[in-house]
């Protein structure tokens, strides 16, 4: 321990030169430092939560319609009339549609880099899906309008016209295929690199000798992880699709670039048309006025308190993994 | 039941590193083979090869014939899942799967291999906690945990998963080194009467543990390390602890070296 | 030589669940190729056939065909356990093959389209006096924008991350040490926008600034936080304790421990964690659509007045939605992928290069 640190940092300068009690002083200041980042930590999610609350009332007490029934949105005229019926369900839709096509794939994908890729693609292929979940949501969203919208177009009228019996794949309206069906397929285009990464890395962290276990039974490798790798990569599959999915919940721009919107609640998923409360705030945005801003706070709140109960009830599957894991004693 | 193992010019590799060289022997049926050697001389490397397990670690690639009887496991059109159903196998560390209860953990290997009615599952499942001396511990407690019995117990219950099946060949990778003394003992009886319907090779550290339980015994040593593994000499136990044919054999079991 | 080991079978009732024999009628080692060859071939004949305009469904029926054909093949030819096994890895394949062909188009898209307009002059103008219909116009005013947002952003989250996590590794315990790390976690989900609604509702609505970069820089703070938090609380906990404990032993004050053992050993991981955080939150479009509003100008100041963005610029391209402002759009696309891109590898070799050594 020298007194020539150049890194010394400027909160503790006395430090150096007296002895002993001078490591109690940094010590403290140091201490207190990180604690007090720890709290600010806080105080902001408090704050997070407090200041949109406190702007929801605001646009709450004035608006002449229903906020959670109402299937309009005009906050911004007089008087205000707005409501997140439409938002709240093209959201959840969305994130079921993609999540519905993502984790099964994910899965797919995490047991093939994990499990049946030769060991020589199984390291680069992890290291590209780690990049691929680094591409930013806006060029998703390029991409998912001006190329993949015409290439669903077909589908679209095929599933029309051979499960449009089951209601939901019927297509009533004409126009392009910026439906809720074609937004949920880009959210889980989207949120595949991260489900599957996630989802790798348990599967990789499954005993070996439990796998052997399976294996020395005669097993074959599909029984393998049936018999060892899913039960015990279960709970790990299942908080890497929380987290995917309160990607798709907040998801904006690929929403916002590829959705047509309109405030109609419909059942046929292929129709044009629909909304969600991220890609609403973008669009209504702009020309929103003051009380139109508040009333997407409050909009926004709502989407914060869905994520948060996402995300708790992650925490809560990975916090009880921990107790329950399969190591033996 | 049991099926006699002939094996010869056996090598195994590891990626281009080769640890066990040109072994040849012969296992006979119904008996208790026992592996000695100093750590690294690929006694468990050998015996993995024995079921094809060896395959599985990565890089893993196997030299040689190893006749189950006159079938070589290694031939042409020979299916490693059907060898592995052949030819049991329990390993050094408990391993039963820690999200199936008791009862699961024993019809596990049964239910992959096509339907049978509950009742003859719990027919077997019976027979075969018995066979493994655990029954009586456990038969109050079949939809607990496996996980939740001692180490001792859990390595029954493993030997019990693993005679379900009725394989022909039980192969045991240092089973007693993860336990106490008591359940040593316990799994030491157990091999003593599974050796009647079943071939039993085993690998062990401990010479007392070979010299108790086996009627064969073979010594594996290398010559330095990083050279592949070597087979010594194969003879009854009794010879090998008495007057083994060869001085490094006799040195390792006095103690000299290992 | 299989009758030999069917005469040894005991003659019991019970069904056995011996093999009569070691060996079994296989597929050929090319059959999955095989097999995949004429699924594809047949799902692009069908789909010709049918007159089948998206090239989704060919690959859909092709798929589909695959794992149909191998579990009829090996089901005749093996059994049904055998095939099981088979439709579970084509299974895996084709799902491996399904998202591979989306990411791939979209990076090729993006690159071909991309490449067609950048250019040195592209990233050095700005689009003043460019209107959305005329070509030319370039990313200046933008990726300068992005660059000084990130760089605010990261010089608010950075220290205020590390200094979190090390109170939780090093000093946190008990309930505010187990409420942060909830929070933490919980503060990895919140949605952009969200984050961008609260500096709007704090800064703009209640303080009365307009909108800056420095606006934007403080919500995708927000967003970096957690990330670093998490990132650097992992690599403190790679350091060996005996590392700690030796310098302790000597004499020498714990915050120095942590300053000069504990941060250099865990340094290189750190910064990985924070280029990685970087380039998660330089792709960021709705706060900064929120806070910091967009421009066409060069605007160097973040403190003041509207600035760009590159994912902002992407944004307002394409809403435009003329063919050159498209191009502009994907020239831009690509200027941004290309950035994160090369955060992302620099953040990984950093990673490899200074990994800690810790003898796994």
């Amino acid at each position: 321990m020298a007194s020539t640190t150049p890194t010394q940092i400027d909160t503790a300068p006395p430090v150096a030169k007296s002895g002993r009690s001078t490591g109690r002083a940094g010590d403290k200041i140091f201490a207190g430092l990180s604690k007090g980042s720890g709290i600010l930590l806080l105080v902001i999610m408090a704050s997070i939560a407090a200041f949109l609350t406190y702007r929801a009332t605001i646009a709450l007490s004035k608006n002449e319609g229903n906020f959670l029934t109402t299937f309009d949105w005009n906050a911004s005229a007089n008087p205000p009339v707005f409501g997140i019926a439409v938002l709240l369900f093209g959201t959840v839709v969305s994130s079921i549609i993609a999540m519905a096509i993502a984790v099964p794939i994910a899965v797919g994908i995490a047991l093939f880099i994990s499990h049946y890729a030769p060991r020589k693609l199984a390291a680069p292929l992890a290291y590209v899906v780690d990049l691929l979940a680094a591409v930013p949501s806006i060029i998703y969203g390029i991409w998912g309008a001006l190329f993949l919208v015409p290439q669903l177009n077909g589908l679209n009228l095929w599933l029309d016209e051979y499960l449009g019996w089951t209601y939901v794949f019927e297509k009533t309206q004409v126009g392009v295929a910026r439906s809720l069906f074609t937004v949920g397929i880009l959210l889980a285009i989207m949120i595949l690199p991260i489900v599957t990464s996630v989802s790798r890395e348990v599967f990789l962290q499954v005993p070996r000798m439990n796998e052997e276990a399976a294996l020395a039974l005669g097993a074959t490798r599909w029984e393998v992880i049936r018999m060892s790798v899913l039960p015990f990569g279960r709970s790990g599959v299942i908080s890497a699709s929380m987290l995917g999915l309160g990607r798709a919940l907040g998801e904006t721009m690929a929403v916002a670039t590829v959705l047509s919107p309109s405030f109609l609640i419909s059942g046929h998923i292929l129709n044009p048309g629909g909304g969600t409360f991220a890609q609403n705030i973008a669009a209504k945005f702009d020309e929103a006025n003051e009380f139109g801003r508040d009333a997407l706070i409050a909009s926004g709140l709502v989407l914060f308190l869905l994520t948060l109960l996402v995300n708790g009830a992650a925490r809560l599957i990975i916090a009880r993994r921990k107790d329950f894991s399969g190591a033996n004693a | 039941m049991a099926k006699r193992i002939d094996v010869s010019g056996l090598s195994a590799f590891y990626g281009t590193h080769k640890a066990i060289d040109d072994i040849s022997m012969t296992v006979e049926p119904r008996s208790v083979t026992a592996f000695i050697g100093p750590s690294g001389c690929g006694k468990s490397t050998f015996l993995r090869t024995l079921n094809r397990m060896h395959e599985v670690t990565p890089g893993g690639r196997v030299e040689g014939k190893v006749l189950l009887d006159d079938e070589n496991l290694y031939g042409a059109g020979v299916d490693p899942v059907a060898v592995r159903r052949t030819v049991g196998m329990v390993f050094q560390r408990p391993n039963p799967f820690p999200t199936m209860s008791i009862f699961d953990n024993v019809a596990a290997g049964l239910r992959l291999n096509g339907s049978f009615k509950k009742s003859e599952l719990t027919d077997i499942v019976e027979k075969s906690l018995q066979g493994a001396n655990l029954w009586n511990e456990v038969k109050d407690r079949l939809n607990k945990p496996g996980s939740g019995l001692s180490g001792g117990q859990q390595q029954r219950l493993c030997i019990a998963r693993a005679i379900a099946v009725e394989p022909q060949v039980l192969l045991m990778d240092e089973p007693c080194s993860a336990l106490d003394p008591i359940s040593t003992l316990a799994i030491e009886d157990l091999i003593g009467e599974l050796k009647e319907r079943f071939t039993i090779v085993i690998v062990t550290h401990n010479m007392q543990q070979a010299a108790r339980v086996s009627d064969r015994t073979a010594f594996f040593n290398l010559s330095a390390v990083g050279q592949p593994g070597k087979l010594i000499e194969l003879d009854d136990t009794d010879r090998i602890f008495s007057n083994p044919s060869v001085q490094a054999t006799e040195d390792y079991i006095s103690g000299r070296f290992g | 030589m299989s009758h030999a080991i069917q005469d040894q079978r005991p003659t019991r009732a019970r069904k056995s669940a011996a093999p009569a024999s070691l060996t079994r009628g296989g597929l050929p080692r090319w059959a999955p190729a095989g097999i995949a060859v004429l699924a594809i071939a047949l799902g692009c004949g069908l789909g010709l056939a049918l007159d089948l305009s998206s090239k989704v469904q060919w690959g859909l029926i092709a798929g589909l065909l695959f794992i149909g054909i191998t579990y009829t093949a090996s089901a005749v030819v093996e059994n049904r356990r055998q095939a099981k096994d088979r439709v579970a890895t084509s299974l895996v394949w084709v799902c491996f093959v399904l998202a591979v062909i989306p990411l791939l188009s979209l990076m090729w898209t993006t690159i071909s389209r991309g490449l067609e307009l950048l250019s040195g002059n592209f990233l050095s103008h700005s689009m003043n006096g460019v209107t959305s219909f005329d070509e030319g116009g370039g990313v200046y005013h933008a990726l300068l924008g992005t660059i000084e947002q990130v760089a605010l952003a990261t010089l608010i989250a950075a220290p205020i991350g590390l200094l979190t996590a090390v109170y939780l590794v090093e000093y946190g315990k008990g309930r505010l040490a187990r409420s942060v790390t909830f929070f933490v976690d919980v503060m990895t989900g919140i949605p952009s926008i969200v984050a961008g609604l609260f500096i709007l509702t704090t800064w703009n609505l209640m303080l009365g600034f307009g909108p800056s970069g420095f606006a934007g820089a403080m919500a995708l703070s927000i967003l970096m936080m957690p990330v670093v938090v998490r990132s650097t609380e992992e690599m403190l906990k790679l350091v060996p304790n005996e590392l700690r404990e030796a310098a302790l032993a000597l004499g020498v004050p714990k915050w120095r421990v942590i300053l000069k053992v504990v941060l250099p050993t865990a340094i290189g991981g750190i910064s990985t964690g924070v280029m990685l955080a970087v380039a998660r939150i330089a792709g960021e479009t709705a706060p900064i659509m929120l806070l910091v509003f967009g421009t066409q100008l060069i605007n160097g100041n973040p403190f003041e007045g509207a600035q760009s963005s590159l994912p902002l610029y992407i944004w307002e391209q394409y809403k435009v939605g003329s063919e050159p402002s498209y191009d502009r759009a994907w020239a831009a696309a690509l200027v941004l992928i290309a950035f994160v891109m090369i955060l992302n590898l620099v953040a990984r070799g950093i990673a490899r290069w200074k990994a800690p050594k810790t003898g796994r």
